[in-house]
């Protein structure tokens, strides 16, 4: 495995910046995600460093190599992408052996037996290598897909969303097996999804782009506490952070603090509360319940155990610990206090 | 509004047994969530209450009137179906009156309605578009407006927002309810969501393999499932589920597995002679230095407020709901306790939540 860096990389379609002056460095070993809406720039990202697309300025090095001017085959990196892509005449075995065949890697055929037998194993598809590609599950194919790719141990793994076309179970067990493996594997893995609960389960570091640039990287619980703007800080947890205009809280900040934003389970409610609100919604999830409240003409979500809040009142009190606020400018930066 | 009672249901397609055994009463008001995987029978039902279908065996009963064999049409109940089937011809305000015009009802008042429930809706400035510019939201929202319109005594849905993407349906979810409630409907809903199904029912009715599992509101349905189904289906992550191979009986306040003794709510009836599960929820599990049962950490999943973290036991896999401030990483040896006046033992049988001082 290598590192991977991405120094000033920009890229045009047309009239479109696809991506924008882009620099981060993947470290060897490190499970690094980007995260961002369609046409953020995140699949062109990995298509440039995959060498499928060409950069029109900057450089991607690999290893200690420049690799801005190699081909796809000289960057030997693995690509997984959305849509399963396998052989489908081939079988489960001869799919996972395929990349092991090329003549580039010279293995005997015992070689690449252990190294299928071993792969197969850990992606619990020993039992499937003589089906056919075809005749597989979703969740199935896309285990070989991922599967083919681990088994040639490239420089670095690029994926493109390869857990969204599963369904929800699937999905929830496939993201958990694949950070255990990589981390087993101690494989260095760039992974873009517009999925942020796949991006704070699985990665080492998130990566917020927007519209080709990337805003913000940093680890999960950086991105969720501690998020630069506003567009990154809305970008995790579910429900959303809370947004509001300052000037509707009766505390003292800096003039140029526009907004006020705080997490939906630092908002207490309790009848001393400070803040009037009235209750729209309630939405009980089992864990937690989700008050929904409109408050001064702005909608409050508020994350509470089930039932604590009482039904006997729409008319309701709420308050956040001024810890609990993060601040933002005119242009929804963020201000430190 | 309605009170819609169903009495021992059964429908039989051939050989395949859709629904049996169903009863339930979906109360005056009540968004009442029919839930389950695709082919329990949630749609059957739906369509019998309907009037759609017709039950190869038992009734329904629509505010104390016997409705098992009338007609859609005589029922005063509107359906809505998971595709938007609107008159692509028709203007949006056409579209909404429909119902009212071929009822004979005066122009003067189908014009008040159709203002009325365009407004409810977000879609008085879309009155006289054609349908086929509009977006599916919309689109939604006109199928919506046809069915309140007529102001019938219950609503049926059958996934509604099936096919709508997934921010766009959470508001519809929203405003869903809310016209509910606003006029005070009787709605009977159709999904495989679970999320949608505890974020909008009253009360939800879990269904498996044509069987009625259980019907309640849903935080019992979460906390007290009484099927180990309705434990899996429901909850992101799922409960978790320990084999028990040993007979847990009446009275016994801890169970032994694997040779641990395992404190649980008292049993007040005998469960399977040799084989039964211990169900526990995510959240009811905590990380600790020196916990009764030992593992390895196979992996952590950050979630912001919280974290799952899976661990390998000798009891199988498991899932600890834990505060972000824990930490532990991949490899780790940890210690797991569970809060053991939560845990539910399945019988192994028929897999139904045995009676406890928690499950009473």
């Amino acid at each position: 495995m290598s590192e991977v860096k991405i120094e000033n990389v920009s890229k045009k379609f047309g009239d479109t910046n696809a991506v924008s002056n882009l620099s981060f460095t993947i470290k060897d070993g490190e499970f690094v995600v980007l995260l961002g809406p369609t046409g953020a720039g995140k699949t062109t990202t990995l298509r440039l460093i995959a060498g499928l697309e060409k950069a029109d300025e900057g450089k991607i090095f690999i290893g200690d190599r420049d690799a801005t001017l190699f081909q796809p085959a000289q960057r030997d990196v693995a690509f997984v992408f959305q849509q399963y892509s396998l052989y489908p005449n081939y079988t489960v075995y001869n799919n996972l052996a395929f990349p092991l065949r090329s003549p580039l890697r010279s293995l005997n055929k015992e070689q690449i037996d252990r190294a299928v037998r071993a792969i197969a194993k850990t992606l619990h598809i020993e039992d499937k290598l003589k089906n056919k590609a075809t005749h597989l599950s979703g969740g199935e194919m896309q285990r070989v897909a991922i599967g083919r790719a681990l088994v040639r141990d490239p420089n670095i793994f690029l994926m493109d969303e390869p857990l969204s076309s599963l369904d929800a179970k699937l999905r929830e067990e496939l993201r958990l097996e694949l950070k255990n493996i990589q981390v087993q594997l101690g494989a260095t893995l760039l992974f873009v999804t517009h999925d942020h609960v796949e991006a704070t389960t699985m990665a080492d570091r998130i990566g917020v782009l927007k519209e080709g640039e990337l805003i913000q990287i940093d680890p999960p619980e950086k991105i969720y506490n501690d998020p630069n703007s506003v567009y990154v800080a809305t970008r995790l947890g579910s429900p959303k952070i809370n947004v509001i205009p300052s000037r509707l809280l009766e505390i003292e900040l800096p003039a140029k603090v526009e907004y006020v934003a705080f997490r939906p389970e630092n908002v207490s409610m309790n009848s001393k509360g400070a803040l009037d609100a009235r209750i729209e919604t309630r939405q009980n999830l089992g864990v937690e319940e989700i008050v929904t409240m409109g408050f001064m003409g702005e909608m409050v979500r508020a994350v509470v155990k089930p039932d604590s809040v009482p039904r006997s009142s729409k008319d309701v009190k709420f308050s956040v610990r001024k810890d609990d606020m993060l601040f933002f400018d005119k242009k929804s930066q963020r201000v430190y206090l | 509004m309605a009170e819609i009672v169903i009495e021992d249901l059964k429908k039989e397609f051939g050989d395949f047994v859709a629904v049996t055994n169903s009863n339930l009463t979906i109360r005056d008001g009540d968004f009442f969530v029919l839930l389950g995987p695709s082919g329990c029978g949630k749609t059957t039902t739906l369509r019998m209450i309907a009037g759609l279908e017709y039950p190869t065996y038992g009734k329904i009963f629509l505010d104390a009137e016997d409705v098992t064999f009338l007609r859609a049409s005589q029922r005063d109940i509107a359906f809505v179906f998971q595709m938007f089937a609107l008159y692509p011809h028709m203007n949006v305000e056409k579209n909404i009156a429909f119902p009212l015009k071929t009822q004979g009802v005066k122009k003067s008042e189908i014009r008040k309605s159709v203002r009325e429930v365009a407004k409810m809706l977000h879609l008085d400035t879309v009155l006289k578009s054609k349908v086929s510019a509009l977006s599916g939201g919309d689109k939604q929202r006109v199928a919506l407006g046809r069915a309140i319109i007529r102001r019938p005594k219950a609503f049926l849905m059958d996934e509604p927002l099936g096919s709508l993407d997934a921010e766009f349906r959470e508001l519809m979810c929203f405003e869903l309810k809310k016209m509910h409630n606003d006029i005070d409907a009787t709605t009977v809903y159709v999904t495989h969501d679970q999320n949608e199904a505890m974020a909008m029912g009253d009360r939800i009715g879990i269904m498996d393999k044509g069987v009625m599992l259980q019907a309640d509101d849903p935080l019992t349905i979460y906390n007290k499932p009484r099927a180990k189904f309705v434990g899996s289906f429901i909850g992101s992550p799922a409960m978790n589920f320990i084999d028990v191979n040993a007979f847990v009986k009446k009275g016994d306040t801890s169970i032994k597995i694997n040779g641990s003794q395992l404190a649980i709510p008292q049993c007040h009836e005998d469960g399977h002679m040799d084989f039964n599960y211990l169900g526990i929820r995510p959240e009811n599990i905590s990380i600790v230095d020196n916990g009764d049962i030992k593992g390895a950490v196979y992996g952590v999943e950050y979630l912001g407020a919280n974290k799952i973290i899976t661990v390998d036991t000798e009891f199988g896999r498991l899932k600890a709901r834990v505060p972000s401030v824990i930490h532990s990483k991949i490899g780790d040896n940890v210690g797991l306790e569970f809060d053991s006046n939560s845990i539910i033992i399945f019988n192994g049988d028929d897999e139904i939540a045995i009676k406890s001082q928690f499950m009473n």
